[in-house]
């Protein structure tokens, strides 16, 4: 079979489409959200009648495919490593309950924090819910895992992690297909109490995920995923784990490494496997992008045993995405570069689109708040977080999806008035509503700015679960409907859209301003699209 | 034969048009390949890069390590010169000369050009004119790519037969302004390589 040139993101979903799941449910987040679009755009998919499509936020995407494997049939649920913070409620109980139909969690981490607030690691997690965590190094072994991980769920009953980062997700390469499997029927699970997390069967449920832990271990010794290699040099062993892997074999161009390898794709970790490295070699060097938890492992807390460099010893630098040339150093081999950036070279930021209704958004709340202090902005996650910069440096805060709204509250409780919210229409239904919510039951003095450009634009252009519905929601939970205001955000609005940004700022209770014009990027798309179209016509008619 | 190549320009620029041509090109010549992209966040108008790595032998990093670049491609004269610590000492530099000034401290051309010119191996070509002269400023990458072919170690031809399977949607028209790019940025590297 020909090889498809696929990104990490996209091997993904074509594994998941042919290893025979019947749904995939993700929300946007750099860098995952590829593999949701695949399957989307996929015929293939369309022709199995694969459910797809975006969920209103992680948890509920969790929810969604757990409720799928509960049914018997294979899911899987997509998201960016932050993302798994918001779904862990649903995530951690599923290893309580267990899986029915195959289930594969997809955590997309993002070290060096290219798109991302944190560079948290996805692999604690699937430690804490003591469930099997998968890490592909390549987009080959990524599509692989596929068949493989929903076979492991389905033999061991629980769900399993997919831990990939950055630089798999979003390169490409060559990926050979397998022969693809059939989707399983409807089947309820055998135990009709196993999904009942009341605590007499959540104990038991406990226990059995305790019992399952060796059976694990045993499964990460005989995958395949996990292999040792002998080298005639003992006096260093190297663990790598996921795409480390890669920056170790370029260090090698001959490929042979004259040290014993383990090369690590699948937890908890194959004990016999690290207790032969350790026995042989005189000290270990643990090669991980991110975190450095092998490495935290094989220490301890005493750190008295055999010398173990990593991260906690500065070998390799402690936060950030490893490259080949940190790896060459680790190894004691020489560092190539070459000439400096010229100083006359300037940094470049990322900034709002020329025509994106933000700008006057923003514009207009600025002259608005010119009469007060600053420091009152609570801004969230979404291509508004580019307020903070020049020339607009109009949001205080940005913390993670939905806090602009319950931060705002807390501060306006505390008695900084006014206080003011900014939040996109996506991710007000991602994580906005409760907190307005709140806000309407304390009758809190917040103004809550919810810019609706109809899509999920910071992430590409995704479908918005709030579209049509925002004024809706907000008369819902309460909000007063003199008090839910939609603008026109653009430059001839200006005058009018600052008097009445300028009188709800005054007003002391709970107040939503919708600033509503079309996101520049999909608009201009739209338009494209509707010449395509009308190119076609005209070209039929001739 | 192995070929790294850094791919730079600002996002929204289409740098990765000319990553997919080359790499076409190259699955077309039976090679190994790679390709880190960027997307998210810095593609707002930001500068962005992609790591594109051919080879006969199989490719174990989808980083290119640092100094060891064989070639950089740059639709855009600054983003040229943001990954010169990339390069190798013998590789090349291959850029546009027309600036996309969206900062308003962007410095002045003079500045950039003693800095491009410094380089013993460079080819800078104002693409934007040149592809506007042949009929449209939006084929200035494939002059870009034009005048990055002699430097690929894959033949003009496999470069010629992707962009014609790339643009085989868009009509003979397309497919020819495309081609003329190419052939005119293909033309200006080999009268300026030495």
């Amino acid at each position: 079979m020909q090889k498809l040139m696929l990104l990490g993101d996209e091997a993904i979903a074509q594994g998941a489409i042919d290893a025979g799941i019947s749904g995939v449910y993700a929300y946007p987040g750099t860098p995952s959200t590829e593999i949701m679009e695949y399957v989307m755009h996929s015929k293939e998919a369309g022709i199995r009648n694969i459910r797809s499509g975006w969920s209103a936020n992680e948890k509920t995407a969790m929810e969604s495919a757990l409720g799928m494997s509960y049914a018997g049939k294979r899911s899987i649920v997509c998201m960016k490593h932050v993302g798994l913070n918001v779904a862990a409620d649903a995530f951690v109980n599923s290893s309580i309950t267990g899986a029915n139909g195959g289930l594969i969690v997809l955590a997309a981490d993002d070290p060096s924090m290219h798109s991302s607030q944190n560079e948290q690691d996805s692999r604690f997690y699937g430690k804490f819910a003591m469930i099997p965590i998968l890490e592909p190094c390549n987009q080959q072994e990524a599509y692989d895992m596929m068949f493989y991980g929903f076979d492991l769920s389905e033999r061991m009953g629980i769900p399993v992690l997919m831990r990939i980062t950055t630089r798999l997700a979003h390169s490409r390469s060559g990926v050979e297909r397998s022969a693809s499997r059939a989707q399983n029927g409807l089947h309820l699970p055998k135990d009709g109490r196993q999904f009942i997390l009341l605590p007499a069967n959540a104990r038991r449920q406990y226990k059995d995920l305790l019992r399952k832990q060796e059976e694990f271990e045993a499964a990460s010794s005989t995958s395949g995923f996990n292999i040792y290699s002998d080298g005639s040099d003992k006096s260093m062993g190297i663990i790598t784990t996921g795409i480390a892997y890669n920056y170790l074999m370029e260090n090698f161009h001959d490929r042979n490494i004259p040290f014993p390898l383990l090369k690590i794709g699948q937890y908890p970790l194959p004990r016999p496997m690290i207790e032969k490295l350790y026995a042989e070699c005189s000290e270990i060097l643990v090669l991980e992008e991110g975190a450095p938890i092998v490495e935290e492992m094989l220490r301890g807390y005493l750190n008295h045993g055999k010398k173990i460099k990593g991260r906690l010893d500065g070998t390799v630098p402690r936060d950030g995405e490893l490259n080949p040339n940190l790896v060459a150093v680790a190894l004691g081999k020489k560092d190539t570069r070459g000439r400096e950036i010229p100083k006359v070279v300037v940094g470049r930021p990322p900034s709002l689109c020329k025509g994106c209704p933000h700008i006057y958004s923003y514009n207009a709340l600025n002259q608005a708040l010119d009469v007060w202090s600053k420091g009152r902005v609570f801004s969230d996650i979404g291509c508004y977080t580019l307020g903070a910069l020049d020339p607009f440096d109009a949001i205080d805060t940005c913390v993670d999806m939905g806090a602009s709204i319950t931060m705002a509250k807390g501060a306006s409780d505390a008695g900084l008035l006014p206080a003011v919210a900014v939040i996109g229409d996506s991710t007000f239904t991602h994580s906005g509503i409760t907190g307005l919510i709140d806000c309407v039951n304390d009758k809190a003095a917040v103004t809550i700015m919810i810019l609706d450009n109809g899509t999920t634009a910071m992430t590409g252009g995704q479908n918005s679960a709030a579209f049509g519905k925002i004024e809706d929601i907000c008369k819902g939970v309460g909000v007063e409907e003199e008090h839910i205001i939609v603008l026109n955000p653009s430059p001839k609005n200006h005058e009018e859209n600052l008097e009445i940004m300028k009188r709800e700022l005054d007003y002391n209770g709970v107040s939503v301003i919708i600033p509503r014009r079309e996101c520049i990027q999909t608009a201009m798309r739209s338009l494209k699209e509707a010449k395509k179209i009308k190119d076609k016509e005209k070209a039929a008619a001739v | 034969m192995k070929r790294d190549i850094i791919l730079a320009g600002v996002g929204g620029q289409g740098i990765l048009s000319i990553a997919a041509t080359i790499g076409m090109a190259a699955l077309g010549s039976g090679l190994h390949l790679k390709q880190a992209e960027v997307h998210g966040m810095s593609q707002r108008g930001g500068d962005v890069s992609s790591n594109l790595r051919i080879s006969d032998q199989e490719i174990a990093s989808d980083l290119i390590p640092y100094g060891q670049a064989d070639l950089i491609i740059s639709v855009e004269p600054m983003e040229s010169l943001r990954y010169l610590p990339l390069l190798s000492e013998s590789g090349w530099l291959i850029t546009n000369t027309k600036p996309f000034i969206n900062i308003s401290n962007y410095p002045s051309m003079e500045e950039l050009m003693v800095e491009i010119e410094s380089l013993n191996h460079h080819i800078a070509l104002n693409a934007d004119d040149i592809a506007k002269n042949l009929g449209s400023t939006r084929s200035a990458n494939m002059v870009i790519l034009g005048a990055a072919t002699p430097f690929l170690e894959i033949p003009a031809e496999k470069i010629q037969a992707a962009i014609r399977q790339i643009f085989s949607k868009k009509g003979e028209e397309t497919i020819k302004l495309n081609l003329d790019a190419f052939n005119a940025g293909y033309k200006f590297a080999v009268e300026h390589m030495n």
